[in-house]
């Protein structure tokens, strides 16, 4: 598991108020936009700016759409990409 | 209980609520609470840490940020500088010996007063996630929103957010606002264990954590 994966677990898991044991459980295909009552669009700004605080990344309004957050491993693959661009 | 303390407004002096344990003892600790939708993610947090508090022989005071909750002061009207005056007023009037800030609350509290602040939040993280809220709503119901010009509109007639109606005084202080932290211990979430309930999409109560802070604000306010 690379940081960046741990690191998302770890935000998903303080924003839903999972156990990290469940957050383990994601997989790629897991759906958090839409399928997760409490992710609406306060919650998903707040996750986003605590992953920008956390992985020292800027992500932009116009790369946040629906397909971003639609599952944990578009998310996940995103935020891999930021960072090793960042390297 | 709910106590009431008078508080300046914009038009004149007005009554701001209180939840308060107030045994006529000291010390007497003002927590100053999160903003905006934080305040309501961790008041139950916050106030179980009161009830804890109340036990070990501390009275504590949390006040509303005037035009929040039942406030009869406008919110719009509302500034940075305004709830800073609000909370030294607040302090003044319970007699405040110590503070605890939270979160946004490290914004506006009365740095005099000894104490601690936990993990205080820049008004530019603030605002940056209310506006991002806006962006990612107005997205789903089919508009595009543009940060930087909302931004840009807030700063001369104020900005909507997450349902707050923020005048544009509120929006320009957050912008550039830091801590004013005086030699007030800062907690981190760590000490508490567990994830920041300011970041949990559901207000909820943690009790393990309401018990570290009450340990953390006994100890530092006895040394």
């Amino acid at each position: 598991m690379s940081d960046t994966d741990s690191t998302l677990r770890a935000i998903l898991s303080d924003v839903l108020g999972l156990s990290p044991d469940r957050v383990a459980g994601f997989d790629a295909s897991t759906g958090l936009f839409g399928d997760l009552p409490e992710l609406d669009s306060m919650a998903v700004a707040g996750l986003l700016t605590e992953i920008e605080d956390r992985l020292d990344v800027v992500i932009e309004d116009d790369e946040v759409d629906g397909e971003l957050l639609e599952n944990f491993g578009n998310l996940l693959a995103f935020l891999e990409a930021k960072v090793a661009e960042k390297a | 209980m709910i106590a009431a303390w008078p508080c300046p407004g914009p038009d004149g002096q007005s009554e701001e609520y209180a939840f308060t344990l107030d045994r006529g003892r000291k010390p007497r600790l003002l927590i100053v609470p999160p903003m905006f939708d934080e305040a309501n993610r961790m008041r139950r947090m916050l106030v179980d840490t009161m009830r804890l508090l109340d036990e070990a022989g501390v009275d504590t005071f949390l006040p509303d940020l005037p035009g929040c909750n039942e406030s009869l002061q406008e919110f719009s009207a509302q500034s940075l500088h305004a709830w800073r005056r609000a909370m030294v007023q607040a302090a003044r009037h319970f007699g405040a010996t110590d503070v605890l800030a939270v979160r946004g609350g490290a914004l506006v509290f009365p740095h005099t007063l000894p104490g601690l602040v936990l993990e205080p939040a820049k008004g530019a993280s603030i605002l940056r996630q209310m506006i991002r809220a806006r962006v990612i709503m107005a997205r789903e119901a089919g508009r595009q929103e543009d940060s930087a010009a909302l931004l840009e509109a807030g700063r001369t007639s104020g900005l909507e957010l997450a349902g707050w109606r923020c005048g544009a005084s509120l929006i320009a202080g957050l912008e550039t606002a830091t801590a004013q932290i005086e030699g007030q211990r800062i907690i981190s979430q760590g000490e508490l264990g567990g994830g920041g309930l300011w970041l949990r999409a559901e207000p909820a109560a943690a009790p393990e954590q309401s018990a570290a802070l009450a340990k953390i604000v006994l100890t530092e306010i006895a040394a």
